[in-house]
């Protein structure tokens, strides 16, 4: 692990306390090991993207840090709370986007959401302005009453951007925003998460395999491996470790493989 | 369950953001996620369906039954309880209202549970929906809520229904005692479509695919409604070969422990618990032992009163409810359990 710093070591660009915190964070499924003892943080105002191929850990991860699902051992902190012990407190203040997100497909766009604001406890007359406003911002005013079983795949996630943002989150949790949308969608979609952050100040932690897609978004990323986190920090200083400044991501990625392949080759001898 | 005050207390990081109105004024989860269910499910085309297939149940005995009664009104006159024999008789070949509502009404609760929760997932609602500030126990609790609404909905409204056809067909208005005893009926039929509701909710916790579920709820209740007292007819040739033949004592006992059998059924538990209800002369709904049946028939016929009918009903109710509430709990469990990722 030439390239590998130490994770968690690198200088959060906010002075405060981080938001989303993993320390050694660990989940084993029998005799599987789906994360591996993580630490990473992410402060207010800054995108972080957790970034690896599937079935990396990417997931559970997000699930550990939302109280969905109990890590084996280690510890997730959002905004200072542990989300084993007090998930309704951090679900309340964390906007999820799940992979693949999916909606009642008998029930319109703005029916959807004004369910997900009912869950968040928010009043009828602030809900229905708020809907109004998000549904603007994703450009989908027009479909807002039609079932959301006729939307196409890239309206339904940003129907998901904008469900997860009803709630008016702090920490924003994206899980593979990008896949299976077309390449315009994706522009568009990195760009608003980008706008989302300027103007609200989220703190937006995403993942995706998609390297290239999401590498200039991100403020820095921390990347992902059986489980391990491999390399953390800002794009540019990856490339530059991985001997090239002008590397693209995907490029990093194949040698940080490889390198991890002779250690590991190196360790068996 | 935390107030918004305390979550602003307990949260540091929050400490500069003022917390909204509208934390503070929060529903329980569960009745939002159940009035979304209602809204659902009310206007559902599967509602639809059963609801006319529970209608056509309903009335057509009601219908049969009633054309009988009054062939039969003259010579009825000594009988108790006319308005009740309206549901609990049979005009050859229609079967009773009581035996072919029972046998329909399952369907009713398989309809509402079968894909609660692995509809969620197949979706992909389920992760969004379990990532809002609610408990996850509120997911199932307000699915088994709102479907439990819907049944009683739907069964009540078929009652009153089949009870005025029968006013009308038969021109005679139920004793306030017959109205006691049909209430009694619709509660413990509420509790039996109830059972299989919670069985399918379990079901849809269990099984991954929609429609396997489906097909084990509705194989389970084809098993049990159809083939039950066939299946301990079986199982007791089996365990006392001698007995089905044999006279006396030998018989009983034989007549007995079919009927032991048979009670691991629910749908048998319900005919029992109905007949008792329903039919004020029926002093026994279980095969009696043998000072029983000399007591039996030492007895002068008589029309038993409500509280000694539910006293006759009352073992085969607390098992469904005990029932019921083991399917639930089951299924509760599960879910409670289950990774969020399939």
């Amino acid at each position: 692990m030439a390239v590998a710093e130490a994770p968690g070591s690198g200088a959060s660009p906010v002075d405060e306390s981080p938001l989303v915190e993993a320390r050694h964070l660990t989940k084993r499924y029998d005799a599987f090991v789906a994360v591996d003892d993580l630490s990473f943080a992410v402060g207010r105002g800054e995108i972080y993207g957790l970034l690896g191929p599937n079935g990396a850990g990417k997931t559970t991860t997000i699930l550990m840090l939302l109280g969905l699902s109990e890590p084996t051992s280690g510890e997730a902190r959002v905004l200072d709370l542990d989300p084993a012990r007090d998930p309704l407190e951090v679900k309340r203040h964390v906007g999820y986007l799940p992979d693949s997100v999916g909606f009642y497909g008998r029930l319109s766009g703005r029916e959807n959401l004004d369910y997900t604001a009912r869950l968040n406890g928010i009043e009828t007359g602030q809900a229905d302005a708020r809907i109004e406003e998000l549904l603007e911002q994703v450009r989908l005013t027009d479909a807002g009453d039609k079932p959301t079983d006729t939307y196409s795949r890239g309206m339904l996630q940003r129907l998901g951007v904008a469900d997860a943002l009803v709630k008016d989150p702090s920490i924003l949790i994206l899980d593979e925003p990008t896949t299976s949308i077309d390449p315009a969608g994706v522009a568009e979609l990195l760009d608003l998460i980008r706008s989302l952050v300027r103007d609200r100040g989220l703190a937006v932690l995403l993942s995706s395999h998609l390297l290239s897609q999401v590498e200039r978004l991100c403020d820095r990323v921390g990347i992902f491996s059986h489980g391990r986190l491999v390399a953390e920090g800002p794009v540019r200083e990856l490339a530059e470790r991985a001997g090239d400044a002008h590397l693209s991501l995907d490029e990093v990625y194949r040698r940080l493989e490889a390198n991890a392949e002779e250690d590991a080759d190196d360790n068996r001898d | 369950m935390t107030t918004g005050i305390e979550a602003a207390q307990e949260g540091p990081a929050q400490a500069s953001r003022v917390e909204p109105d509208w934390l503070r004024r929060r529903g329980p989860g569960w009745a939002v996620v159940m009035r979304k269910e209602l809204a659902e499910g009310l206007t559902s085309l599967r509602f639809v369906i059963l609801l006319g297939l529970l209608a056509l149940a309903a009335a057509v005995p009601i219908y049969a039954a009633s054309s009988a009664i009054r062939d039969a009104a003259e010579g009825a006159s000594g009988v108790g309880a006319l308005f009740l024999a309206l549901f609990t008789i049979g005009a050859d070949p229609v079967p009773s209202f009581v035996a072919l509502v029972g046998f329909v009404a399952p369907l009713l609760g398989i309809a509402f549970g079968f894909d609660a929760i692995n509809g969620e997932r197949a979706q992909g609602t389920l992760p969004r929906l379990l990532s809002q500030p609610i408990h996850r126990d509120d997911v199932i609790n307000g699915k088994f809520a709102a479907g439990l609404a819907m049944i009683a909905a739907a069964v009540t409204g078929m009652m009153l229904l089949v009870a005025g056809l029968g006013i009308l067909r038969l021109g005679i208005v139920p004793a306030p005692s017959e109205v006691v005893r049909l209430i009694g009926w619709l509660i413990l039929t509420i509790v039996y479509v109830g059972l299989w509701l919670a069985f399918a909710t379990l079901c849809s916790v269990l099984v991954r695919r929609a429609a396997t579920s489906a097909l084990i709820a509705i194989g389970v209740w084809l098993v049990l409604g159809l083939f039950g007292v066939l299946l301990a007819q079986i199982a007791a040739g089996v365990i006392d070969p001698s007995g089905a033949a044999a006279t006396g004592t030998a018989s009983l006992g034989h007549a007995q422990l079919e009927q032991q059998l048979s009670s691991i059924s629910p749908a048998t538990l319900y005919n029992q618990a109905t007949s008792a209800l329903l039919n004020p002369s029926a002093t026994a709904v279980t095969v009696p032992g043998l000072a029983q049946l000399v007591q039996l028939s030492q007895q002068i016929p008589t029309q038993l009163s409500l509280d000694q009918s539910l006293l006759v009903a009352w073992p085969q109710i607390v098992i469904l409810i005990a029932l019921t509430i083991a399917c639930f709990a089951g299924a509760y469990v599960a879910f409670l359990r289950q990774e969020v990722r399939a």
